[in-house]
């Protein structure tokens, strides 16, 4: 609890010294899937070190939205995206931009735990070795170590690094699957409801992690939970049936909404 | 006679299901929720009650009836048979039944006329005490079935345990089916080692039963026995052209549920796959001719284009068919085994900026691994398996030979060969036969035993 609030102060101290960076800006996305349209002129801009919640009842395409930000969607064949959408103002879109450096630069961490069936090691050690992130082994054993100590996962698993990534908890394995995350050094995360598949305090586990991350790295987190968008994120975007209704401070939203449809969905009167 | 029992049976079944269901649906005056079980299965419990017991003497007649009536017969005319051979009994039996219930016979005689007359007397006698027994079984069924019927009867226990018991008896038969193959191998084997000694035959390295016989007839001695029934050059041949076949369809078939899987379009994949599968539905002897025909004379042309000696029949031609016929095995089930992989980890290793390749290399296929090894263990057995292409392009000749350009022949063929034509039931050279069929045997039940429990380990995975 002492530390949550320590870093709010300094992450209020930070913003009362600078403006937030804008790290990543989406203008006018449109989305189809085939004929079929996900996405509506979304303008969205996601600020640097903060959590962005994105929230909205199911197949609003908030899971669409997200996936475009590292161009996951580009393994949708009937998928078309356009509009634009930038990370450090460059777009990503842009047939210059080689996906493959995008996504180790805009990380994802999935809804359901998916850690592959290698050991623990070797599951974290994966981003690293398809990057060459490490020059010899004890270089790639210091990431090993530095992304689990990250995740809050490295001192349940310090024992047992070599046995199978697929042999732990549901809890253990998305955060072992935001050390495999973390271990690549992106600068974005992209979090799909990640807690979707956890009990209460694996839960709360993850979400004191995210907010621990917010220091050094800018997250997207999409939730179905009002309370863990309140908790953990400090702008939240609303979406409805592929608009975005509304997006502004998480307080403001949660406090103050400005659009009708976001006061019945967060008090939970949409239906 | 039987088979009019048996419709009657059948009618009465029907019969009595719809008397049981309308009955018990009476006897609730029309409100299911006071039976215990529903009418249908009042009925089905009527039904079996009734007819099951006179099926079962019937089929126990349809079984039986001949001995029974052989027996009696015997019995009868004991005096008159005493001094004949068992096969003159059973001759003059033949004979007799032929007169009685029409036929071929040898000839008539006094004794066959007097017998033949038994049989029409007997036959007459034991039918009527079928068709009694029947009709009394279905009548007894039909009282204490009615009588025992009530609101809170069990019929639904009843009904299904007879239908457990059914299941359990078809599955038997389909068991003691396979031991009883598998005991007769093992019995037939255990002869010829009495004529061959094992470790001659496992380990002997010279193979030419048919030389044994042109030679010394049936006094070839058992040393000599055991000098042409060297299996060695059987299994190395096998070895040969399965490693051949192997070394083709592994690569091709892997690549190809690679590129189906991974990469093709799903309309591609959707004509690709089931084109595929029918290369599986191809007759094998298609294959043979092939290679015999096509392949074969090929590779001897280019051979000797670059002056090697290549026999006419080949190692290489059978091995090179024989993969492509294996190909669609493994790249149907390594298909499988590779779309199985759940999505989740492509994307998640997608998410890291893995390359499609990476992720294939690094996670799809050491995830399924062990479902590809299964599929390879099932392909190698199939392969081993395989008789026609060998047949015909790898010809007869056992040579003990790594060359895959000179004939080879295998162990299923040497079978075929030693059991095509008249054969004395128990010669060496026919026992032969079974000692190389278990042997086979023996390897296909090891490599489909691994592939299972690969398989299954494999599952364990992700379920
Ligand atoms: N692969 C796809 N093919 C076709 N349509 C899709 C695909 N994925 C999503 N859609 C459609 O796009 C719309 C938005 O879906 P999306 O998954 O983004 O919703 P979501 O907000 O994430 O919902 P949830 O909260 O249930 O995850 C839905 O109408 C969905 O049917
Ligand atoms: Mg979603």
């Amino acid at each position: 609890m002492n530390m949550m609030t320590e870093a709010e102060t300094k992450m209020a101290g930070e913003t009362d010294s600078k403006p937030l960076n804008k790290k990543m800006q989406g203008e006018k996305v449109n989305v189809h899937y085939g004929d079929k349209q996900a996405l509506f002129d979304v303008d969205l801009d996601i600020y640097e070190n903060q959590v962005t919640a994105l929230i909205g009842p199911s197949g609003c395409g908030k899971s669409t939205f997200i996936r475009c930000l590292n161009r996951m969607n580009d393994t949708i064949d009937i998928c078309r995206v356009s509009g634009e959408i930038t990370l450090d103002n460059r777009d990503i879109y842009d047939p210059d931009i080689d996906v493959v450096d995008l996504r180790a630069r805009v990380g994802m961490v999935f809804q359901k735990p998916n850690p592959f069936p290698k050991s623990i090691f070797e599951n974290v050690a994966y981003g690293p070795r398809i990057h060459g992130l490490s020059r010899n082994k004890t270089e790639l054993e210091e990431i090993v170590v530095t992304s689990l100590q990250k995740a809050g996962l490295y001192e349940e698993v310090k024992d047992r690094l070599h046995e199978a990534g697929t042999g732990l908890s549901g809890g253990q394995q998305q955060r072992l699957c935001i050390a495999r995350a973390i271990a690549v050094s992106p600068e974005v995360i992209l979090m799909d409801e990640p807690c979707s598949a956890l009990d209460p305090i694996a839960t709360a586990r993850v979400e004191e992690l995210i907010d621990e991350l917010r220091e050094n790295y800018t997250i997207v987190i999409v939730t179905h939970s009002m309370q863990q968008a309140a908790r953990v994120s400090q702008r939240t975007a609303m979406f409805h049936l592929g608009y975005l209704v509304e997006v502004d401070e998480t307080d403001t939203i949660f406090t103050n909404p400005n659009n009708p449809k976001t006061q019945d969905y967060i008090t939970g009167r949409y239906g | 006679m039987i088979f009019y029992l048996v419709l009657a049976l059948a009618i009465l079944f029907f019969v009595a299901y719809y008397f049981g269901s309308t009955r018990a649906n009476a006897m609730a005056g029309g409100d299911h929720s006071k039976l215990h079980s529903r009418p249908s299965y009042h009925g089905g419990y009527l039904a079996l009650v009734v007819t099951v017991p006179a099926l079962a003497v019937l089929i126990f007649w349809g079984l039986f009836s001949g001995t029974i009536l052989d027996r009696m017969v015997t019995s009868e005319f004991a005096t008159q048979l005493a001094d004949k051979s068992i096969p003159e009994i059973e001759a003059i039996l033949r004979d007799a039944r032929a007169i009685a219930f029409g036929g071929i016979v040898g000839f008539r005689d006094e004794l066959k006329e007097a017998a033949a007359i038994r049989y029409e007397e007997l036959s007459a006698t034991a039918t009527w005490i079928v068709v009694a027994l029947v009709a009394a079984l279905c009548a007894l069924g039909l009282y204490f079935g009615v009588r025992s019927m009530s609101l809170r009867m069990r019929a639904r226990h009843f009904v299904e345990r007879f239908a457990i018991s059914l299941l359990i008896a078809c599955s038997a038969v389909a068991i003691l089916t396979t031991i009883g193959i598998v005991f007769s191998l093992i019995f037939e084997t255990a002869r010829f080692f009495q004529k061959v000694p094992f470790f001659d035959f496992l380990f002997g390295l010279h193979w030419s039963p048919q030389s044994a016989f042109e030679a010394a007839g049936d006094q070839a001695s058992d040393k000599d026995l055991g000098l042409v029934f060297g299996a060695v050059p059987l299994f190395a041949g096998t070895l040969l052209i399965t490693a051949i076949a192997i070394f083709v369809a592994a690569p091709i078939g892997l690549m190809a549920a690679i590129y189906l899987s991974d990469y093709a379009g799903p309309k591609f994949r959707s004509i690709a796959k089931p084109v595929l599968e029918t290369l599986a539905g191809i007759p094998t002897v298609v294959y043979g001719f092939f290679a015999a025909l096509t392949v074969a004379p090929a590779i001897r042309g280019w051979g000797e284009g670059i002056g090697l000696s290549v026999s006419s029949e080949s190692a290489l031609a059978a091995g090179l068919v024989m993969g492509i016929m294996i190909i669609p095995f493994v790249s149907s089930l390594s298909d499988d085994v590779i779309n199985s992989v759940p999505q989740s980890l492509r994307e998640g290793s997608a998410g890291l900026g893995a390359t499609k390749s990476e992720t294939i290399r690094k996670v799809v296929l050491p995830a399924a691994l062990p479902g590809i090894v299964s599929a390879l263990l099932l392909a190698i057995s199939r392969a081993v398996g395989e008789t026609m292409i060998v047949v015909m392009a790898a010809g007869l000749a056992a040579n003990l030979t790594i060359n895959p350009l000179e004939a080879v022949t295998t162990v299923t063929v040497q079978i075929v060969t030693l059991l095509v034509g008249d054969q004395e039931f128990d010669s060496a050279k026919t026992l032969a036969a079974f000692a190389l069929g278990l042997v086979l045997f023996c390897i296909t039940l090891a490599l489909n035993v691994i592939a299972l429990k690969v398989v299954q380990k494999y599952r364990e995975q992700y379920d």
